[in-house]
């Protein structure tokens, strides 16, 4: 038996066979569907070493898992049945058994999104929650991709996962009201996924792309809907889709990034390029103009040569990405772009306003704006934000700047 | 933290029909104030086209040109500490270029 193909087909299929187990019991019996999942997929485990692969691998198991949700509802049903004589609403469902069939998969995976990504969670617990139950990731795997301990992301899952359980939330329904009520929140979870993946401190380039890949397989998926095909999941998918050329060129060989100037810009993917104009210019269908519209239009600029008038547009981008909503990394993005057109004397006076001193992205910013100003000044930067950045690969890019001060 | 006005004042009609440098430079001082997280709300530009003044006894004029020589071209809410705060923030703006000038009001909030 090829030793890849039961983690790979784990990983592909855990949660989609989750989703539909999920759909079909409910959102309280979350941990059942799981159970059947993982019993399959142990099943899978003992049996296919002694009798051989079967033909069709993904049918196997869902047939295996379709019995043993067949079997748990029948006790369930019996269980009902004699405890509480008037059955309810919700077995009339029940009592049918889950399917498997492709245009159903995708439904449920859909609405396992939105059951997931739900606002009486914190993000940083919808991200752990999206990453277990719709990515399929291990506690280890979260934990290695947030920096943080395995005790930590278990905690955040475990009241996660209580708070999905009593939420009113009906997983079974895909009606537009639904799903328009918990659109934004669906693609703020994404975009964060997403970004988690792109600037996660995390060395691990393996883990970080496939948290990149994760996020736009899922925002695909939303975009393949044409009830959940908004202007803004288009522009998230854009923005992915930009971002994600320049992965393979912001990495070199020894794990370092290699920051925007320096990439070499055949190393862009022109099919990822060509994907995010294709979903940006769904995204402009209508009269939308969200966040992820500006940030997918900034990133478009990126991907053009240099020598434009491409940063008078991304500047003016982040104007009206700061008029939307305020984060401190779009204020120090914007004084950036603020250098490249007006020059860094324009850009210091305006970065000294800023009240982003705790920041060591700030002094960075400081650092790359004094450099031919002010040397003294420049190094103290650089090395205050070396002193508030644990990353690896930050410490790494400043480093090089203040060896190249001298 | 506390919220002030911003009133602009523009000295000319032509000046509300800004050149995309004007604008560009407007929309820079904007950037600016939210980039210091000290914009409470983008406010509007008020038309000096579609403009009427209401008097007492029924008396509709057009515009509100007929006792004041500047008229006000629109508005921006910012939050600061202080009002020298605010004027400070009021100064950066490319405005006085054309001769208009900013009003700074403290919002008193209704109870």
């Amino acid at each position: 038996m090829s030793e890849t193909l039961l983690p790979h087909l784990f990983r592909r299929e855990y949660s989609k066979m989750t989703a539909v187990l999920c759909r079909h019991f409910g959102l309280q019996h979350m941990e059942t569907a799981e159970d059947i999942v993982s019993d399959t997929f142990l099943k899978a485990a003992e049996t296919w070493p002694l009798k051989g692969i079967p033909e069709h691998p993904e049918a196997w198991l869902y047939t295996v898992a379709k019995n043993k949700a067949k079997d748990w509802l029948k006790r369930q049903h019996l269980f009902e049945a004699r405890i509480r004589p008037e059955i309810g609403r919700d077995t009339e469902g029940m009592a049918t058994v889950p399917d498997f069939e492709p245009g159903a998969i995708a439904d449920s995976q859909l609405a396992m999104i939105f059951a997931v990504c739900n606002p009486v969670n914190p993000p940083e617990a919808q991200i752990c929650l999206a990453l277990q139950i719709l990515c399929g990731f291990s506690v280890e795997e979260i934990a290695n991709a947030f920096l943080t301990h395995k005790e930590t992301i278990k905690k955040r899952l475990q009241r996660g996962r209580a708070a999905l359980r009593t939420d009113e939330f009906r997983i079974g329904l895909l009606d537009e009201a639904t799903l328009q009520a918990r659109q934004a929140a669906v693609i703020n979870t994404l975009y964060l996924l997403f970004n988690e993946g792109y600037h996660s401190k995390s060395n691990d380039r393996l883990i970080r792309e496939e948290l990149c890949a994760e996020a736009m397989r899922l925002a695909l998926l939303l975009t393949q809907n044409e009830k959940t095909n908004s202007p803004e999941t288009n522009a998230l998918l854009a923005l992915c889709c930009f971002q994600a050329s320049r992965i393979g060129a912001r990495n070199a060989a020894d794990g370092e990034v290699v920051l925007f100037d320096e990439q070499d810009r055949q190393l862009w993917d022109q099919e990822l390029i060509d994907k995010g104009n294709y979903f940006l210019v769904n995204a402009c269908s209508g009269n939308t103009l969200s966040r992820y519209h500006l940030e997918a239009g900034i990133a478009y600029w990126h991907t053009t040569p240099a020598g434009t008038n491409k940063w008078r547009y991304i500047l003016d981008l982040y104007n009206q990405l700061l008029l939307l909503a305020y984060s401190p990394a779009a204020a120090l993005n914007r004084t950036f772009a603020l250098a490249q057109v007006y020059g860094r004397e324009v850009a210091l006076e305006e970065a000294l306003k800023l009240d982003l001193s705790r920041l060591s992205d700030y002094h960075a910013l400081l650092g790359y704006l004094y450099t031919g100003i002010d040397k003294t000044k420049a190094r103290h930067h650089y090395r205050q934000a070396m002193g508030l950045t644990v990353a690896p690969a930050a410490r790494q890019v400043l480093q090089k700047a203040i060896d190249s001060l001298d | 933290m506390k919220e002030f006005v911003l009133i602009f004042r523009l000295a000319d009609m032509a000046d509300a029909r800004p050149s995309p440098e004007q604008i560009q430079e407007r929309m820079n001082w904007m950037g600016s104030l939210a980039a210091q997280n000290k914009l409470a709300d983008k406010g509007n530009s008020l038309s000096p086209v579609s403009a009427k003044t209401v008097k007492p006894g029924n008396v509709v004029s057009d515009g509100p040109f007929t006792e004041i020589k500047e008229f006000i071209a629109g508005y921006v809410i910012v939050k600061t500490e202080t009002i020298e705060e605010a004027v400070e923030l009021a100064k950066a703006n490319p405005i006085f270029k054309t001769g208009g000038s900013i009003e700074v009001r403290e919002v008193i909030v209704r109870s």
